[in-house]
């Protein structure tokens, strides 16, 4: 097997990094042939597209022509007597019209139809679906099903939308924003005090940043085909990047036992995070079901560009505090998350947006009011470091601003204000095997950047910690953005018990991540959750922060506690 | 559901009054959408594929295929708009008669036949009428039989640049073609057409008006890029907005310009 | 429906197209050759590519029909075992990631060697322009490639 890593382009640097990767491991840091690529050069990969079934039906949906409207009647009569035409299905044939993807995880409120059947929030949502024996046939009746609409206003930009008066997307959230912890309608991340610091600054500089959503654009178009198999089982091919989620979300929506569904994937003709939202595999399984007969749901070029779920738009503004030699002393952001008309995992975004502020840079007041915005645009979805990529081309481009207008070279800027192993960063955890100062040197280096000789002398292992390591003394903390109506709910579980709340503040701050169960029976993980909060649902240090804790990484212990950034602190 | 039918003869295809399916790079898209007409109809002729190379002009079957005319030494003033038109699978189906009426933004090798001045000839008729002309009928488009393309007789007097976003394939921002003869010094006959900057491939009055008669020097160069976009319209989609494309026209004839001068 | 009789991968076969069908579709449903891939039926991807009496074709954008007589070649009729030069340089390459694209690809670097033996790194761009990849990413399919010619020299 030829070394693929081209020594001149790829280096793993020993130099700055000997400590992280043991040298005497078999497989990992060596080139090894991808199992599967044996299939891919001779053609016989089985993509969900790939398997024959005698019979097959192909499922093709009717499509709102409209960003938003109501959906007065829809008649199938005339297109059901097209030739070849199975079965025309619509929102009543669906046991559980109703859903939101990471109501698996027990976050948010089930949000959106199948087929919608009183109104249509994104132009392309679908109202009914057409079976029929050849996808020329489908393709006909759906031109033929004739749906009443009665266009509705809506709104295409987030700032538009959270306006007063702006059309309501979701009845459930009124003012076009998800609601956080049951509490507030943006994610909140508070460190230090911002406004305080901005006034002891040499500059403000500020920036607006926005980006366009951006199609995953698998070679693979998504789609699934589903067929009756023995007992009441269905099996299912499906193109997902997320097979049990996607079997979970079936499951749920038809309201099946998990244990008559048999699910086939794996094999996946790009994903890009673009094939988790298991659109496909309820309809066609619901399909099969009702007609007796394999049915594929496969999306054209099209409907994969116009209704398949982008990585979503975002919009930044960013203010700095700047002092003259170069040190960000205060940085706070507004952002607004583009989820389109329905939650998908746009929630989820904001909340690992947020955890990843201020960038990677040591910044002592740091302060973020998170989005996650409803539109009359197509739902947006997950994309390779979403959440992370759209906010890191504003925090750069941010960055590059401000280094031109204290007049350094930008990589300078970078290393100046770059975390150290020891920092204390703003979501409250400690900054561990930093590597932005090495990485500048490099690129600097590579760049024909010339930096000076104290620059170069910098490292990401020296100078951390210590002052920087610690939590600020005071945190600014508001109400700004508090929701009612929502607590009952609790984080997600509409109806369920009642989380129980860890100790509250005097001064009340951002929501605490969800409590879970395992958390609330386990006093230790309130406790831990003080030094080591929270992703995005930063916990703000109480007003008397307790000591902060050594920068060294605690030693591992049997049975510690495991973060995510969804269900928060977890028992391993 | 459409049903593909293939007579003797152009004369029949004229008649039956059936679109025409060329190549099949846009009408097979229609047919895999279901939106092309029930009947299209096509002829296995093979006069519509002939290149006849006679003195001062080519006569190209309107059926040849850009990769026919990227196989042919003497064609060589055609290939680097040949070479624009799709990618090598494209080529190997996308004829020169279904190039004129390739919807926006495609049709960029009649932006070249439009600035040599050639010739359409239609089926069943004598005569033969300029392209820019014919590429106009978009809603009924007529049944061309060949074209008459002059050459040009210094190569250095035709220019062509395809400007678009990915490369080596990759749709039209637009599309610049240029004929610039020289007499004495002097441009005699000037002929400038873009494509992808209106309803469909078209000649940019106001550039060649700034060229016409005098040298191919700074000034004439600034001046015709300046009103490069005069009288077009562009259109707006997924590539450019409008605004976008007369911004840049003019920037990008200067530069194709200056390259030939 | 009418009948086409051709020859697939070296093999004479004969099924039956529907009208205004295309050959990507005739190819998988009905001959059930699976290996040219759907990607979107508007001859923008070229991920259905098969070689028709030695000319790259886009199997979305041709009539089923068209292929009655002549000689087609998909990614199936290489080596069943992967031993075909280019199948070599792809796996030794990693010039297939998810593999959607790659008998396409395939077919593209094919028709490119059989006329052009030692092509230079511009004439192998060139030779899979019409061919989309998402994943793998172009320089390893080039690498590939240009290592299969070498290799067959």
């Amino acid at each position: 097997m030829k070394d693929m890593t081209n020594p001149g382009m790829i280096a793993f640097r020993k130099d700055l990094f000997a400590d992280e990767r043991d040298d005497r491991l078999n497989e990992v840091g060596k080139p090894t042939r991808r199992q599967d690529i044996l299939g891919h050069v001779t053609g016989r990969s089985p993509f969900y597209d790939d398997h024959l079934f005698d019979g097959l039906t192909h499922l093709r949906c009717v499509r709102s022509p409209h960003h938003a409207a109501r959906v007065r009647r829809i008649d199938t009569a005339e297109a059901a007597r097209i030739p070849g035409v199975v079965r025309i299905l619509t929102g009543a044939d669906v046991p559980r019209n109703l859903n939101t993807l990471l109501s698996l995880l027990d976050f948010g409120i089930d949000d959106e139809p199948v087929l919608s059947t009183d109104r249509v929030r994104y132009r392309g949502e679908p109202v009914a679906a057409v079976i029929a024996e050849t996808e020329a046939q489908a393709r006909a009746a759906v031109k033929a099903v004739r749906v009443e609409w009665e266009p509705l206003p809506h709104v295409l930009d987030v700032e538009e939308a959270i306006r007063p008066g702006a059309p309501v997307v979701l009845d459930i959230y009124p003012g076009n924003r998800f609601v956080y912890h049951g509490k507030y309608d943006h994610q909140k991340l508070r460190y230090g005090d911002v406004e305080a610091a901005f006034g002891h600054a040499d500059h403000i500089v500020e920036g607006r940043y926005q980006m366009s959503p951006i199609e995953q654009a698998p070679i693979e178009t998504c789609g699934a085909i589903a067929a009756p198999e023995q007992n009441g089982r269905y099996v299912c091919y499906t193109s997902t990047q997320a097979l049990f989620f996607s079997l979970g979300t079936a499951a749920k929506v038809l309201n099946l036992p998990s244990s008559r569904l048999h699910f086939i994937g794996g094999t996946v003709g790009g994903g890009f995070g673009g094939k988790v939202d298991s659109i496909h595999e309820p309809l066609a399984i619901l399909g099969a079901m009702l007609t007796g007969r394999p049915v594929k749901y496969m999306w054209d070029r099209e409907e994969e560009m116009q209704v398949g779920a982008p990585r979503g738009a975002e919009r930044w503004y960013i203010k700095d505090g700047v002092m003259k030699d170069g040190r960000i002393v205060a940085r706070r952001f507004t952002g607004f998350f583009d989820s389109g008309a329905y939650t998908r995992l746009s929630s989820y975004a904001v909340i690992k947006a947020a955890g990843h502020l201020p960038g990677p840079y040591t910044i002592p007041n740091v302060h973020a009011d998170v989005y996650c915005v409803f539109t009359n645009r197509t739902p947006a979805t997950a994309m390779r470091g979403f959440g992370i990529t759209g906010v890191d081309f504003a925090i750069e481009a941010h960055m590059d601003k401000v280094a031109e207008v204290v007049g350094m070279n930008p990589v300078a800027l970078r290393i100046l204000n770059a975390y150290r192993d020891g920092d204390m960063k703003a979501h409250r955890r400690v900054a561990k095997n930093c590597a932005l100062i090495e990485c500048c040197q490099v690129v600097a280096e590579k760049a024909g950047v010339r930096l000076s000789p104290e620059l170069l002398a910098m490292s990401s292992r020296r100078g951390g910690g210590g002052e920087r390591g610690r939590l600020p003394a005071h945190t600014a903390t508001d109400e700004a953005g508090r929701v009612e109506g929502f607590a009952a709910q609790g984080y997600a579980r509409r109806g369920g018990p009642r989380p129980v709340e860890p100790p509250r503040q005097a001064a009340p701050g951002p929501a605490p991540v969800a409590a879970s169960a395992s958390r609330a029976a386990d006093p230790r993980a309130r406790g831990a959750a003080a030094p080591a909060a929270a992703g995005g649902g930063s916990m703000p240090p109480p007003a008397a922060p307790p000591e902060p804790p050594a920068p060294a990484p605690a030693p591992a212990r049997p049975g510690s506690l495991r973060f995510s950034s969804i269900s928060g602190f977890r028992r391993r | 559901m459409t049903v593909i039918e293939t007579l003797p003869t152009l004369a029949e295809a004229a008649r039956s009054g059936a679109p025409f399916f060329g190549g099949g790079t846009i009408w097979m898209r229609a047919v895999n959408a279901g939106e092309a007409p029930p009947r299209l109809v096509r002829t296995a002729d093979p006069a519509l594929r002939d290149i006849q190379g006679a003195g001062d002009a080519v006569r190209i079957g309107a059926g040849v295929t850009m990769a026919q005319i990227l196989a042919r030494g003497d064609l060589s003033f055609l290939h680097a708009p040949a070479r624009a038109i799709g990618g090598p699978q494209v080529r190997n189906q996308a004829t020169v008669g279904g190039n004129l009426f390739a919807p926006h933004p495609y049709g960029d090798f009649a932006v070249a036949l439009i600035a040599l001045g050639a010739r359409a000839v239609l089926a069943g008729q004598g005569g033969a009428r300029p392209v820019e002309e014919v590429v106009r009928d978009r809603a009924r488009p007529p049944l061309v039989a060949a074209l008459e393309v002059p050459r040009p007789r210094d190569a250095r007097a035709f220019g062509w640049l395809k400007v678009s976003r990915v490369k080596p394939k990759g749709v039209s921002v637009l599309s610049i073609a240029v004929l610039a003869p020289r007499e004495g010094g002097r441009l005699r006959g000037v002929r400038v057409a873009f494509g992808a900057m209106g309803p469909h491939p078209m000649r940019a009055a106001g550039a060649e008006r700034a060229l016409e008669g005098g040298a191919l020097d700074a000034a004439a160069i600034a001046r015709a890029a300046a009103q490069a976009a005069e009288g077009l319209d562009p259109p707006t989609d997924a590539i450019a907005s409008a605004w976008y494309r007369r911004a840049v026209a003019g920037v990008h004839l200067r530069r194709l310009l200056e390259g030939m001068a | 429906m009418r009948p086409v009789t051709f020859t697939l991968n070296g093999a004479p076969r004969a099924a039956f197209a529907a009208e205004g069908q295309n050959l990507l579709d005739f190819l998988r449903r009905g001959v059930g050759d699976l290996s040219p891939k759907y990607g979107c039926g508007q001859g923008s991807c070229g991920a259905c590519t098969v070689i028709v009496d030695g000319e790259t074709r886009l199997a979305c954008l041709m009539p089923a029909e068209d292929a009655a007589g002549r000689r087609v070649e998909t990614a199936a009729g290489l080596d069943p075992q992967g031993r075909h030069p280019l199948q070599e340089a792809f796996m030794e390459h990693f010039a297939a990631q998810c593999g959607y694209c790659t008998p396409g690809m395939l077919m593209a670097a094919r028709a490119l060697l059989d006329r052009n033996p030692r092509p230079s790194r511009d004439e192998v761009i060139e030779a899979i322009s019409g061919n989309l990849c998402r994943c793998t990413g172009y320089e390893p399919i080039i690498a590939a490639i240009l290592s299969a010619a070498e290799a067959r020299a």
